[in-house]
């Protein structure tokens, strides 16, 4: 193998791919039963994180960065002047099954720039992952793109190597992608999509005939947008992510705070600060709709568009929605538990749990690892000392900013600092 | 009144579940459960060397076992955290445990049993970091080599992770804290001890034990990890959280700055 030009190769494609965010290895179930290489069943593992604090759990690699289209938001647009290469398909298979046995990471993410057309692409990144599964017998984590306007039979195909598929539908809304991305149409990110999603049910259906059927795309498939590009709000975001989850049976959303890599008058200027406060809130509200029993319209709707910026969703919930507190923890269910402030899953499994022997009062919960700072102005609990005084919204948001720390707080609080 | 008694065992697994066997058997007043190495005798009470005996072991297993599944690996967890005392807190744990009728394990109100809970997740935690950050490195007898420094004694937890993912390597991951690795033959994974000269981590002089090649994937990876960041999102507080500087001296993709 020729070292230096890998080596370049890789440095300008995998700097290329870095602005996909997704990076998880998990949800698949791939046991190693040929004596094989690899085995990724459950969990995902990060192996390593960048200095940015992401994840790094797949070698993410584009398989060229030669692209057709031009669309304003991405690095490798047609009109970009930048350095171009491509990989050849021995290449990526070399990288990965070497990184992957010095434990490196857990398998590839494969991308690619449209070069000719989408089907042709789509084949090249299909031919990496065949060759992994078949000739290397690589039972790693495969995550391939879906480009968008591929094929249906290409996008079966791909399934049946890969264990995660996604499309990045990059620009939430309609008309943002009419302004950034001319070339492309809405329909084409949405075809592929729709292909894995009716292909995963019919998996799942097969398989309960006939348990032999070739396994699709076993950790579903994901989507990405892009936040602060163009002027959308959280409410637009967050009700086209739902209609993901609901439409597409996603895994995952995911958002990325845009990163200013074009001078463009339609976008953000280069040097303007990445949203990664919004982005972070972002995040908190997909999981409030995801594992804590939330709808979307309780957390934004027409008189909440935006997220707040100095409390998470889930507080800024309760705030407007006094009525339902306080709660006693022995007693309400596990639903309403989940809805209190300061209170995570796990702290809500414990609670149930440890409230068939006692009855809880602070003590407990704070050695449980309630974040109480917040939770004690919504709960009640065994014990006589909980917040008898007549809040109200606005002066318990005050106390518990006052009494708490966050690590974005430099980002919008007026208060100017002493030092620095 | 009965005497109390301190029991030694011989830091095994299998002796300390001895010890509870004989505890509850003689139905001794346990003041302390020690290991042989680092028995203190106290003022007030007898001591008494337990010897292991697998038998006896597998009982206490087995009684643990039946009661949930779950407490026995948070028995098993707690235990290889090596934390100073934690004998005799798994001593009380089991005593608990096999007094209730109903899964005490989840009564996360009770302090030894969080406290329990509390060291089988560092101790979990350990592991999983143990899966993450091992860097193997291909020797010239092609065996794929890393050094790891864990906190807890977790080989014995990632065993069975590695030998299913690299079935057809032979690898070797030694512990350099406790002096003991686990290599895999192809067959089956084996203890085993070395006389290490020279300690592996990611030093950027080359050792003669491995290929030139090994350190071309080194570099590349080096380099991939450096492309990847973002520099206009950096967050150096989160990216040590994450990859705590402690283990740094064995990632190769942190060679520079270690």
């Amino acid at each position: 193998m020729n070292f230096e030009r890998i080596r370049e190769k890789l440095n300008i494609l995998a700097d290329a791919a870095k602005y996909d965010v997704s990076c998880s290895s998990s949800g698949s179930k791939r046991t190693n039963t040929n004596k094989g290489l690899g085995d990724s069943s459950g969990m995902g593992i990060c192996h390593s994180y960048t200095e940015d604090g992401r994840c790094v759990s797949l070698l993410k690699i584009l398989l060229t960065n030669h692209c057709i289209f031009d669309c304003a938001y991405c690095v490798t647009r047609r009109s970009n002047d930048i350095k171009r290469a491509a990989f050849k398909i021995q290449e990526v298979v070399d990288l990965t099954i070497n990184f992957y046995r010095r434990n490196y990471i857990e398998g590839l993410f494969l991308s690619s720039g449209i070069f000719k057309n989408a089907d042709y692409t789509m084949e090249r990144l299909i031919a990496v992952a065949k060759k992994l599964r078949q000739e290397e017998n690589f039972n790693g984590y495969i995550h391939l793109k879906s480009i968008p306007g591929a094929s249906d039979e290409l996008m079966y195909e791909a399934g049946l190597y890969a264990d995660r598929l996604s499309v990045n539908i990059e620009i939430p809304t309609v008309s943002g992608l009419k302004l950034l991305a001319p070339d492309k149409k809405h329909e084409d990110f949405t075809k592929p999509m729709l292909k894995v999603k009716n292909e995963l049910i019919r998996f799942k259906n097969e398989r309960k005939i006939i348990k032999s059927t070739p396994k699709y795309a076993p950790a579903g498939q994901s989507t990405q947008m892009i936040v602060g590009a163009t002027g959308e709000t959280d409410k637009d975001i967050m009700y086209s992510a739902t209609h993901f989850y609901k439409n597409f049976n996603m895994k995952r959303v995911y958002y990325s705070g845009y990163v200013p890599v074009a001078d463009d008058s339609r976008l953000p200027s280069i040097g303007s600060q990445v949203p990664m406060l919004r982005e972070n809130r972002l995040y908190q509200t997909d999981w409030l709709l995801r594992f804590y029993g939330f709808a979307v319209n309780e957390i934004l709707n027409n008189d909440h568009p935006n997220l707040d910026v100095d409390v998470d969703p889930k507080l800024s919930w309760a705030l407007r929605n006094m009525q339902h507190f306080p709660v006693d923890v022995n007693k309400a269910d596990k639903r309403m538990l989940a809805r209190i402030p300061g209170l995570g899953l796990k702290s809500v499994q414990k609670i149930v749990n440890a409230r068939k022997f006692r009855k809880l009062n602070w003590d407990h919960l704070k050695k449980i690892g309630v974040a109480l700072n917040r939770a004690k102005y919504f709960m009640i609990c065994d014990s006589r000392n909980w917040e008898s005084r007549d809040l109200d919204a606005e002066k318990i948001k005050g106390m518990i900013l006052q009494h708490s720390a966050g690590k974005f707080r430099n980002q919008y609080s007026t208060q100017l600092s002493l030092f620095n | 009144m009965q005497n109390s008694k301190t029991l030694l065992y011989d830091g095994s697994f299998n002796g300390f579940l001895t010890a509870v066997f004989v505890a509850f058997e003689e139905k001794l007043d346990v003041v302390d459960i020690q290991r042989n190495s680092k028995g203190q005798s106290g003022l007030f009470s007898e001591t008494e060397t337990v010897f292991t005996n697998v038998e006896k072991a597998k009982r206490v297993w087995n009684g643990i076992r039946n009661k949930s599944n779950n407490a026995i690996s948070q028995v098993y967890f707690a235990f290889l955290s090596e934390e100073e005392g934690v004998e005799l807190t798994l001593y009380t744990y089991i005593r608990k445990l096999m007094a209730t009728r109903n899964a005490k394990q989840t009564d996360y109100s009770d302090g030894t049993v969080l406290r329990i809970s509390k060291l089988a997740r560092s101790v979990g935690r350990e592991k999983h970091r143990m899966e993450a950050f091992v860097r193997f490195q291909l020797t010239k007898d092609n065996i794929y080599f890393a050094n790891i420094e864990p906190d807890f004694d977790v080989l014995p937890l990632i065993s069975k992770h590695f030998r299913s993912r690299y079935a057809d390597q032979q690898w070797l991951i030694y512990d350099v804290k406790r002096k003991y690795g686990i290599f895999y033959n192809l067959d089956y994974v084996e203890m085993v001890s070395l006389n290490l000269n020279e300690i592996h981590f990611n030093k950027i002089h080359k050792s003669n034990a491995f290929l030139n090649q090994e350190y071309d994937y080194q570099t590349l990876w080096n380099d991939y990890f450096k492309s990847s960041n973002i520099k206009s999102r950096i967050n150096r507080k989160l990216h040590t959280q994450h990859v705590p500087k402690r283990y740094w001296k064995y990632l190769s993709e942190k060679k520079e700055t270690a």
